[in-house]
């Protein structure tokens, strides 16, 4: 059931730019204080986390794991198992992305009640490229049976899902990021785990968006209301349990959905959106992110741009959803594109068939031939 | 207790796992039985727990990282009487307790879940960190095999226990010398595992696993080693008891025909025998 969040929002140009880390960091602080059986565990990265603070305050609670994240996550529920509320912190892209099977048996189905914060998730982690910028954190959280996944809008917001997440029994994924930004809410805001918050309504279109995209949807509806269409904007800080009730509403009433994330399209927000309303109330849907890519180095705004996360490409998926709505939910002219799409990439080994003829030398060809032969041996596994 | 009385109950597990494994029709056989007088050891003479209060909060924890040889841990903790013996026979069937491979949620007794190799010594380690700084005197033990050190985590896990000095916590290595494609050494080459275990800073004693004296001598140097984690490596035979499935690889991960185990319960009833006529005790 959406909560009414309408009055809470700031505006969207402030001065109160902080981090989803350092409402973490923030979090952490208030658990430390409130719940003695809260641990903090972290696998080398304590400041770019924010636990300084913590480790500071409670070295004892506090358990430096060193570079080793199958292994945080192992102790984490061992600590769990014996009483703790262990809350996990790396960079997503290591936990969950390396200690996932470490997070599926161990915490998952074990119902170990283990917090992890996937820090740095997302294009915006910038510079350090596409190896450090998790896009896929989502989609392998949510699929875990018993997993909640929160995926807060600012700093503020995530301060409180780090105080909910610790208040529920059981595992709960945390999606932290690096970037400073504008914040969204207030502390008035409500904070309700499998609760939406309605940010903005409208009558023509509902944007549902899960983190730093809040603020781009927000951006967006403001500028479709200069042309005159009227969106919805939904935050949906939990991705699981999902607010059923609140898709479900917006597609009735408003009869189209944009769904905006900074993650991949494949298995993320949108996809969870599209689980609900393909077996429940089918609208036009448009998705706003990444789209099966990795990603790059550079500035988190030009990755935004590039990539095609911001504002005006909510705006664009939004002025085509609109025009299927127009349609009565049918596609412009489908017709079978006649592309046949079997067709896969082409095989490394027809690559290293042509390597040869570029290179004359002897040492060229042995290597060519070697390869052919491993792709024959790959062929018949 | 007896050490004599242990021997007869390992032999009763024995002849337990066989049975359950041929109603079963699927199931690991070959560690299972190697680890027999380990389990009997450690669950009715060394470990602090109480069949009718599992979560008791003053227990030794007992976990099993290599949770495939669960055979013997269902055999065990049906026969302290965590759950009835009935239950032995639903092993691997659908809508039953005894999952094929171990569930904490749900089996009274087992504390951690595990299948997937290493996971057990992190959980362990964790536990065993908590209760260190709670300065609790709980013990924890885990079991687990040598072929799970093919695993990194397995490492990760050594190395955090070394580096925070884990003092109550000890591992039990089953080291039987096979995994499934073969044997270690020739999959991947462990030794010398007792230095390695060493140069990570932990206790480390080889025994004859099979020895109930050696076995609980190994746990009485582990409490004595307070400032350090212990390592266990335990000698064991795969398949120890059964002639035909003796330090044979083929048995790791199959269970016995009719035929099979007929003859397995005979071998292992003449054991028996065996050990109620023998006197002074050591290994036999």
């Amino acid at each position: 059931m959406v909560k009414d969040a309408r009055k809470t929002v700031q505006r969207l140009e402030n001065d109160d730019k902080r981090a989803l880390r350092d409402g973490f960091g923030d979090g952490m602080l208030i658990l430390g204080e409130k719940d003695p059986r809260v641990v903090a565990l972290c696998a080398d990265l304590t400041e770019s986390d924010r636990l300084v603070a913590f480790r500071g305050k409670w070295p004892e609670r506090f358990v430096e794991m060193g570079v080793a994240e199958q292994n945080m996550i192992g102790v984490a529920a061992g600590m769990a198992h014996a009483g703790k509320v262990p809350f996990t912190a790396s960079f997503a892209v290591f936990s969950p992305g390396r200690s996932w099977d470490q997070v599926r048996v161990s915490v998952c189905y074990s119902a170990n009640n283990v917090k992890l914060y996937g820090g740095h998730a997302g294009l915006t982690v910038g510079e350090d490229g596409a190896t450090h910028q998790a896009l896929e954190d989502i989609a392998i959280t949510r699929v875990l049976p018993r997993m909640i996944v929160l995926v807060p809008a600012d700093a503020i917001e995530m301060r409180k899902a780090t105080l909910a997440a610790a208040r529920l029994k059981g595992p709960v994924y945390l999606r932290g990021g690096r970037e400073k930004q504008a914040q969204v809410t207030t502390d008035e805001t409500p904070f309700e785990i499998g609760h939406a918050n309605l940010l903005r309504d409208g009558k023509d279109v509902t944007i549902i968006a899960c983190g730093i995209m809040v603020r781009e949807a927000l951006l967006a509806a403001k500028e479709l209301a200069g042309n005159g269409v009227e969106a919805r904007v939904l935050d949906m800080h939990t991705i699981k349990p999902l607010d059923e009730d609140a898709i479900l509403a917006a597609a009735s009433e408003t009869g189209a959905i944009v769904t905006a994330e900074e993650h991949q399209v494949i298995g993320g927000l949108g996809s969870a959106v599209a689980e609900t309303l393909g077996a429940q109330y089918p609208v036009p849907m448009e998705f706003v992110g990444v789209k099966d890519t990795f990603g790059e180095s550079g500035t988190a705004s030009a990755l935004l741009d590039k990539y095609g996360l911001l504002a005006r490409d909510i705006v664009a998926a939004t002025m085509r959803v609109l025009e299927r709505k127009k349609r009565g939910g049918k596609m412009a002219g489908f017709a079978p594109s006649g592309k046949d799409v079997r067709k896969l990439p082409k095989a490394a080994t027809t690559a290293r068939k042509v390597a040869p003829s570029k290179q004359a030398s002897a040492s060229a060809k042995s290597k060519a031939g070697t390869g052919g032969k491993r792709g024959k041996a790959k062929r018949r596994r | 207790m007896e050490d004599k009385e242990l021997a007869i109950i390992a032999n009763g597990a024995r002849q337990d796992i066989v049975r359950m494994l041929l109603e079963a029709k699927a199931g690991h056989t070959a560690g299972p039985l190697g680890m027999a007088d380990i389990f009997t050891v450690l669950y009715y003479d060394w470990a602090k727990v109480d069949p009718q209060r599992p979560d008791w909060e003053g227990r030794d924890y007992v976990l099993v990282s290599n949770g495939h040889i669960c055979p013997v841990w269902y055999v065990t903790l049906a026969g302290r009487g965590f759950f009835p013996k009935d239950d032995l026979m639903h092993f691997r069937k659908i809508n039953s307790l005894l999952q094929g491979h171990p569930h904490n949620e749900t089996i009274p007794g087992v504390e951690n879940s595990g299948g997937p190799l290493a996971q057990g010594l992190s959980q362990a380690a964790g536990i065993a960190l908590a209760l260190k700084r709670d300065k609790k005197a709980n013990r924890v033990f885990c079991i687990c095999s040598d072929g799970e050190h093919d695993e990194g985590q397995a490492w990760e896990a050594a190395l955090f226990a070394g580096h925070y000095a884990l003092g109550n916590l000890t591992l039990i290595m089953d080291r039987n010398n096979i995994q499934i494609d073969g044997f270690t050494n020739d999959i991947m080459n462990l030794e010398p595992l007792a230095d390695k275990y060493r140069a990570f800073g932990w206790h480390v004693t080889e025994i004859d696993g099979h020895s109930i004296p050696e076995i609980r001598k190994a746990l009485a140097s582990a409490d004595k080693a307070k400032d350090r984690p212990t390592m266990i490596i335990a000698r064991t035979i795969p398949g120890k008891g059964v002639a035909e499935f003796e330090n044979r690889f083929e048995w790791h991960g199959k269970p016995p025909n009719e035929d099979e185990a007929k003859k397995a319960l005979a071998q292992l009833a003449q054991e028996r025998q065996r050990i109620e006529k023998k006197s002074g005790w050591g290994r036999w």
